[in-house]
Parts: C-alpha cells; structure tokens; sequence
C-alpha cells in the first residue's frame, strides 16, 4: 500500500506550478486533466484551466490533429489565468509532444510514455528521428515511463480483459503526477469507485492503475531529484466549489427562475461549446426546468418565444452561427418585446471555424445583427464563475425591461474551470414578476403597449388570463394598442421608444468600478473572459511600482452611465480583445476616445505577457 | 362550474378582416369562429398562432390570444407555448408555402413529435401574400411570375407528406364546405396530439378555380370522397364509384364492377390504409378524399410526456434547491 501522503519525503514548495496533460484525443487526457484539478481544488489551491480538443470527434490516433490537452494552473495565491508557459508536459504520444513542445518552458519537466514513441507514432507525428535519443530535449528535464507495460502490469489481477486494459493508462500519468506534485489520492479514488460503482471490475483497474503510476513515481525518486508540492492559496474566507462555465450558467439560469419566481423554459440545438448548458440543465427537471431539444436553432428560439408568450422565463443558447439563424426570431421578440434571454457563448472564426477554440468576436454580430433598428441590451461574462451572475443579471433585465436580451460567454469560460465562492445560501434576490390580471384600456379592454412610465416596459399577459385577450406579432406596432401599423409618424415613434428603452437600461446598472489605487494615467478596458488575463497583466505592471488602470465590462449595451467620462479622464486607453477590435469600435464610435487595440485572434487566449508588454509599451 | 355561452361574434376581434374579396379565407374563419363558440373551448385559452402569409392574418381577426410570428415558425412558437402550457388550446394557421416551404423542417418535427396543437394549412397552392409565384403544392408546369416557362418543381403531397412525418391525425376539408369544415375541426379538437388539417382555399386573385372539380356544380359529387371511420368508400352522384385495394394500391373503381366485400372500409387508425388514400390524389383535379384521413389516439403526446418528466423528477429527487445544486459537485471551506 502507498500512503497518498508525502510523509517519509519534505517536498520542495513552489508557489505555482502549470501542468499540461497531452496526449491523443483517445487518451483521456481532459479526464485525467479534471481528476488533477479536483484534487487540487480539495488540497486548497487557487487554480484555473484551459482544456483544448480538437473540433472532430476522432482524428486518426497518433496523428498531429487529434492531440487533445488540458492545462492546469495551481498556485499558493489567488492566480487568475491557466498560464502561459507549462512547467510541466504530459506527453502520451510523439504527435502530443510534437504539438506541445513549443510552449514549455525552458528547463521544464516532460513526463513521457515512451512506448509510444515507436517507428509507426514518430512517422505519423513528422519526426525523423526519435526525440528520446537524438538530443533534441537536451534543456529538459525527462521522466521517461513505459506507461502500457506497466498500466497491463497493474491491471492484470482485476479482471479487465481486451481492449479496456490500456483505457486506465491515463490514470498511470495522473498518478505519477500526483506523487511529483504531492496531491492526495483520496479524491480521484472516490470519483472512480462514484463513477464506476456498477462495473467494479473498471473501478478497480484505474485505481490500481493510478496507485502504480503513483508508485512508479516514488520508487524512481532519485532520477527526479524530489518531490514538489504547492501550498493551499490563501484565499477570500467561505465556501467554495471548483466549477466550469457552462454548469454555473446553467444554474444561474435556474436560480434567477427561482428568483422570478418562473417556471424555466430552454429551447437548444446541441452545438459546441454550448451544449453543456442543455445537458446541465435536462438533469434538473425536479427545478420545473423544461429543455427542448429543437430540430434547429430557429426552432430553439422560436418555441422559446412561445413559451416566453405563455408567461415562462425563456432561454435559448447557442453558438455563433446558432446566433445568426436565430437573428429573425430575435427580431421578433424585439417587437413583440417579449423577455428572453439569448445565449450565445462564441467560438472561433466565421462559419464552422474553430468550434472548440476561444474568441470573442461576435460582439459586433450581438450589437448589430438583426434587421431594422433593433438594439438590444447584451451582457458578458468574464469567467467561470461570474457566468452564474451574469445569467442572473440578464434575467433581471430581461424582465424588468420586458426585452430579450443576449448573454455572450465564450469557450474560455464555458469550458474553463476556476473556484468559486459560493452565495450565502438563501442570498437570492427576488424579482417576483407580476403579471397582468387586469385589463387596462378605457373601454375595459387589455392595451398590450400601454408602458411603465419609468421603464417603458410593457405588461406581461399570459394566454388563460380572462379579458386580457389579444395579439401581438412582428408587424409594427400602433403604440398602446398594438395594432398593426403602418402610420409613418407612430413607426418613429415605436422605433424611438425601442431604442430609448434599452438605453434607459444604463441608469439601471452599477457604473463601471475602476480598479486604479495609484491614479494612473493609462487605462485598459476589457470585456468576457479576457479578464482574469489583464488582471494579471495589470498586477505584473503595478509590482514594479508603474501605476496601470482597469475597467472590465459586464455590460456592452447599455454601456454603464460613467464609462464615457471614464474613458475621457485617462490619457491613454489600451482594448485588448481576442478579435479584429469589435469593442474598440463601439468605444470610439460612442465615445471619440482615441483608445488602442491589443488584437488576437489566433484561436488561442492571451498570454500576460502579451498584453503586459503592450501596457509597458504605452505607459 | 359554469359554461359559458358563447356566440360566433365572442370569436371575432375587433379588426378590419382585409383579405381580397371573395377569398376562401373569409369562410374559413367564420367556420373557425363558429366552431370555436361550440367547442366549449374557454375563450381566453384559446390561442391562434401563425407564420407570414394572407393565412398568417388570421389571429388578428380572433378575439382570442394570438402571435402573428415569423416566416414558416408558427409550428415551433406553438410547440414551445403548448409545451409550456398544456392548459392551453394552441392552433396554428398558415398556408402552403408558409408551411411546407420556409416552415416545412418545423412542420413535420412538431407532428413527429405529437405536440398537442392543431395545425390548420389553407392550401391554394400559390402564393398570395408575395403576389402570384408557384408554391410547393403548384402543379409541374404552373406558369407564374417566378416560372414563366411552367414550374419544373415536383409538387408535395401535404396529406401523404404529414403520414410520413407520422402524423397521428391527418384531415382535409374545403374551405367553402363550412359544414364539414366544423366537423373536422371538432375531430381535431377532440384528438390528442398533432392535428394536421388540410383546407383547400381558393385564391381567387392568383390560382381561381385550382380545386374547381371538387367545387363546381358540374364535377363535385363525382370528386368528392367523403371518407367515414367503418364505413366502405363509396362516392359519385349515385355512390356508383368505390375504392378497392389493387395491387397494393388505393384504387377507384365502378362500384358496379367488384363485389360489395372488396370494397375499402375505411379505418383511419390504420397507417397503410390511410397513406393508401392519401396517394389517391395528389392534385385536387379528380376523385380526392375528404375528411379524416388518420386519427389514432393511441400514441402520448410530447407535452403530457413533458409534463410527466418534471412530475417523475419531483416526486424522486424532491423539489429542487439552488444551495444545495450549486454545492452539488462538493465544497471545500476556506477559513
């Protein structure tokens, strides 16, 4: 038996440490990626991760586009990204090393399973000659394993047979990691006995797998120098869960039901990387949740418009080009100004693009993609955990303003992890809505645009209510009766007031917070989940004493009352933004600020040291 | 409780109706109008919801709630409110190409699905509300704005079509048959699931007389075949015509010529049959079945099943809570 404690061994402390796992998108490496965070997360590290897989469901094993890693942060202080150099790399296979290499850093470990790197796995990778042999990793520091001889070794006794012998192999890497890294077993043992609990045979396979990998790491100790180990972080008091951004949006959307005091309606189109929300959210029925799996994305949004008509909370989600098939349907919740809220967590590039790679470039597309004039309030989040409160932000809005409004994420927060400090239970705000019972027109009837003075909403009656009969639809509106209209001076109008409602928002809103302690004179402005990155750009700049601002967005339409005198009060504005600069434009546009852009879109977040070089540039 | 009385005119908004005069939608909504005060349907659970075309209009013109939606999705926008709200009695109204061209996808997924709402297409076959082109129910060789050397589109088959989307009801009437078009509305009313009605409506500005050998004096009693649940399919002036099964097909004969057993009794629970009779006409210029095609109750409806989901969830997993989902995956204190 191995203790899964360091005991006999003081391990070496280092205040963060990044890991990445690659290796074949076979290989359970976002798997083995989770099961490291977890245990991390329970030893009391700050921490953050960045999966990346390729978009296919399988590309030919061993090859260069089917390599599939998951990065991992884990730091004795509160850390805001998943780093932009690995210390550490996991290479399962020649093509996972091939791919992965470039972004080590120097002197880092590489931890390889070398039965892999065989004739055929080099071939496929593009090697010519074997990198274990030809010096090539001469700066490295190499752990070499034969992870398959020992992973069949380990699993012989526990009655798997076949193919599923070498399936636990990724459990060999996780062990190994976790003795080189002192993480306890403890959690990855439980989640497999919780995850396999009907075939104990499996269960009992990646255990032994994982204490042999563990073992391996022990027994060969001295060709490692020792053992390190990252103390727990110190981080804000209360409890605290470690989440990815598509589950905390998904229960953002379920509490901000509650909080309504709504039954929730979600009508999807399976889509990555959005998916997970309807998976998320069909397990939670016993909530009143209806999902609707639709038979395409203006289907989603169309049921959800009618089930927003039936007087439920409704939400469709989406993908990029999702959004752009929903844009009539989203034009005509416009018009019917009928709540709903529209997800659209973005994904790299135009059409198909890069489905499982991050960017930020459908903000233009949320402001402006309908027909018509048609604003509509948009919403960010800016990391895993703050999705749930942006879900809940959008609800509120949506309802008090009677509107749809977008909610963008993007694949950085949706399938990013990150702790979080869980709300103080029963800390739910209440926006009960309170439909309309009575008619309310001169002659008894029901007026479907007669306004709130202060919001210009208008009232929410649902189908089944007596006397409050009437109809609405995507033809211009008479204002207060709702009457179709063709009246040029009442299209003005109409047009006038849409506008001014969303507008209005912005009195409704926190001005933005400027994060500025040394009264700086640059400023940088960001928005989604390029947060945690700036954050730390920021930090780097200000530990060598030069004073540096920041203001992050939450909301995009309307812009917060303050930001306009914000932005005129700095000499200097930096926008970084994982696209051409889409947020600088509307910034300029609103605000004849001269800001600059700091502008990427290779599929791959910032680095810190891109956008803290950029802030040293302009100081 | 009480019932309440209603008249035609509870059902009619306040509205201008502004169809072309003489179009056959005008008799479809007074046999609506008229049906809907005999329904026992409560008023203000009624709701009409439609796509973009002349049909589309139509909630506008029902005292009753009522979404004039977008291009094609009126099927969608309902499955969503009757999924919501089952307590709810939802019907669609469109016409044939808002149905079976921009909407088709939607069409045929809600009549997979069994969603418990009543979906009306008045089909004219052509479109009215963009002025005059071919529509996908238009004839090979319709000359029109947009085919003006004849339409090469093979046309839909909306009866043959809703079966093969598994349609658990599938009807057709005349819009100017205002008797039997209450019949079958009352039929689908009273159907649990999809209803797909048919109704042939003349446009009489851009395709007259498309249903004329079902609608003139001359023709009609030779052409309509009124189909009867148990009944055997006879029709013509004297019921001198009758459909046999030949050769694996529906097949009009003279009643005269075949013995009285080999004559077709209509059971519209029956799949094959039904699509058998579907295939009889395919263009309304001879002999076409009217009435109720298929009804089969015997298939759950997407909305109980829905409905029945949640109430599973609650009674074994317990109303559900925020704390305790959100610190479902574990927690660990930071002190």
């Amino acid at each position: 038996m191995v203790s899964t404690t360091i005991e006999d061994v003081e391990p070496e402390f280092l205040d963060k440490v990044i890991i990445r796992f690659a290796g074949d998108s076979g290989d359970g490496m976002q798997l083995a990626g989770n099961r490291f965070t977890d245990a991390s997360a329970a030893f009391g590290n700050d921490l953050a991760t960045f999966p990346s897989f390729p978009a296919e469901i399988r590309a030919p094993a061993g090859t260069l586009p089917g390599v599939s890693s998951f990065q991992v942060q884990i730091a004795d202080f509160d850390i805001l990204t998943a780093g932009d150099e690995p210390d550490v790399l996991v290479a399962m296979n020649p093509a996972a090393l091939k791919s992965n290499l470039a972004d080590l850093r120097p002197m880092g470990t590489i931890v390889i399973n070398t039965e892999a790197f065989e004739e055929r796995n080099l071939a496929k990778a593009g090697y010519e000659t074997n990198p274990l042999t030809d010096g090539s990793l001469d700066g490295y520091k190499v752990i070499e394993a034969p992870m398959e001889s020992l992973t069949k070794e380990a699993v012989k006794d526990t009655g798997v047979s076949g193919r599923d012998v070498l399936r636990s192999k990724n459990m060999f890497a996780l062990g190994l990691m976790a003795w080189l890294y002192s993480r306890p077993l403890e959690p990855t043992t439980q989640w497999i006995e919780a995850k396999f609990g009907k075939k104990p045979e499996v269960a009992a396979a990646n255990i032994a797998t994982l204490k042999a990998g563990y073992n391996f790491g022990l027994t060969t100790e001295a060709t490692m120098n020792s053992a390190v180990s990252v103390k727990p972080a110190k981080l804000p008091p209360g409890e605290y869960t470690t989440i990815s951004g598509n589950l905390s949006l998904a229960w953002g959307l379920i509490a901000g039901a509650k909080a309504a005091g709504l039954p929730l309606f979600y009508g999807s189109y399976p889509i990555t990387p959005a998916s997970d929300i309807l998976h998320e959210l069909s397990r939670h029925k016993n909530f009143g949740v209806r999902t609707f799996q639709a038979e395409d994305e203006i289907a989603a949004i169309s049921a959800s418009i009618g089930a927003a008509f039936g007087g439920h909370l409704a939400v469709t989600g989406t993908s990029g080009p999702g959004l752009a098939l929903k844009s009539e349907a989203l034009s005509l919740a416009m018009m019917t100004e009928l709540p709903l809220i529209v997800i659209n967590v973005q994904r790299g590039g135009p059409s198909t693009g890069l489905p499982t790679k991050p960017e930020q470039s459908d903000l233009l597309f949320a402001m402006y993609g309908r027909h018509g004039e048609s604003p509509l309030p948009i919403v960010a989040a800016s990391s895993p955990s703050d999705a749930y409160d942006a879900a809940i932000e959008a609800i509120r809005i949506a309802l008090k303003y009677m509107t749809p409004v977008l909610l963008l994420s993007d694949n950085s927060v949706a399938t990013g992890s990150e702790p979080w400090r869980l709300p103080e239970r029963d800390s739910l705000p209440d926006f009960t809505v309170r439909f309309a019972t009575k008619p309310n027109g001169p002659a008894g009837e029901f007026l479907p645009y007669v306004r709130d003075p202060l919001t210009f909403a208008r009232q929410w009656a649902v189908p089944g209510t007596p006397g409050l009969e009437h109809r609405i639809g995507g033809l211009e509106k008479e204002e207060v009766s709702g009457n179709v209209s063709y009246n040029p001076a009442n299209h003005q109008l109409m047009t006038d007031t849409r506008a001014w409602k969303v507008a209005n928002i912005a009195n409704d809103i926190p001005p933005v917070a400027v994060d500025d302690p040394d009264g700086a004179r640059t400023l940088v402005i960001g928005w989604g989940s390029t947060l945690p990155v700036i954050k730390a750009a920021v930090r780097r700049v200000r530990n060598d004493g030069k004073p540096v601002a920041h203001v992050h967005l939450r909301h995009l339409n309307p812009f917060p009352a303050n930001l306009g005198e914000v932005l005129r009060s700095y000499e200097r504005v930096l926008v970084p933004e994982l696209n051409n600069g889409q947020l600088i434009r509307l910034l300029r546009a609103e605000y004849l600020v001269d800001a600059v852009g700091l502008n990427k879109v290779s599929a791959l977040p910032f680095k810190v040291t891109e956008i803290e070089t950029k802030i040293r540039e302009m100081i | 409780m009480t019932t309440i009385e209603y008249t035609r005119g509870d059902f009619q908004s306040d509205q201008e109706v502004r169809w072309c005069p003489g179009c056959g939608d005008y008799t479809i909504l007074a046999s609506v109008q008229k049906f809907m005060a005999a329904s026992g349907i409560v008023k203000e659970n009624a709701v009409f919801i439609s796509g973009i075309g002349c049909a589309a209009r139509f909630p506008y013109y029902m005292s009753t709630y009522g979404m004039h939606s977008i291009h094609g999705r009126a099927p969608a926008v309902a499955t969503g409110l009757a999924t919501a709200r089952p307590d709810l009695s939802v019907w669609v109204v469109g016409g044939d190409g808002d149905m079976m061209s921009i909407g088709g996808n939607h069409l045929i997924h809600a009549l997979r699905r069994n969603v418990n709402i009543k979906i009306l297409m008045f089909n004219n076959q052509i479109y009215g509300l963009t002025k005059g082109q071919y529509s996908p129910t238009s004839e090979v060789g319709k000359r029109t704005k947009s085919s003006p050397m004849g339409s090469i589109d093979y046309p839909f088959n909306p009866m043959s079509l809703a079966l093969g989307a598994e349609a658990t009801f599938a009807a057709r009437t005349l819009d100017m048959d205002t008797k039997h078009t209450v019949e079958i509305l009352e039929a689908a009313y009273a159907h649990q699931g999809s209803a797909f009605v048919e109704i042939y409506q003349n446009c009489n500005v851009f395709n007259d007389k498309a249903f004329i050998a079902l609608t003139g004096k001359e023709d009609r009693d030779s052409n309509r075949i009124y189909l009867e649940h148990g009944k055997p399919i006879r029709f013509g002036q004297d019921m001198e015509k009758a459909v046999i099964f030949h050769n694996g097909e529906a097949t009009i004969v003279d009643a005269a010529s075949v013995d009285e057993t080999a004559i077709l009794v209509h059971d519209q629970t029956n799949m094959t049959m039904a699509f058998a009779l579907s295939r009889l006409s395919h263009s309304p210029t001879g002999p076409t079945p009217l009435g109720i095609i298929r009804s089969d109750d015997s298939r759950p409806t997407y909305d109980d099943g829905v409905s029945a989901q949640l109430a599973s969830a609650k009674a074994t997993k317990g109303e559900g809570n925020i704390d305790d989902l959100i610190r479902s995956l574990g927690t660990w204190t930071v002190k």
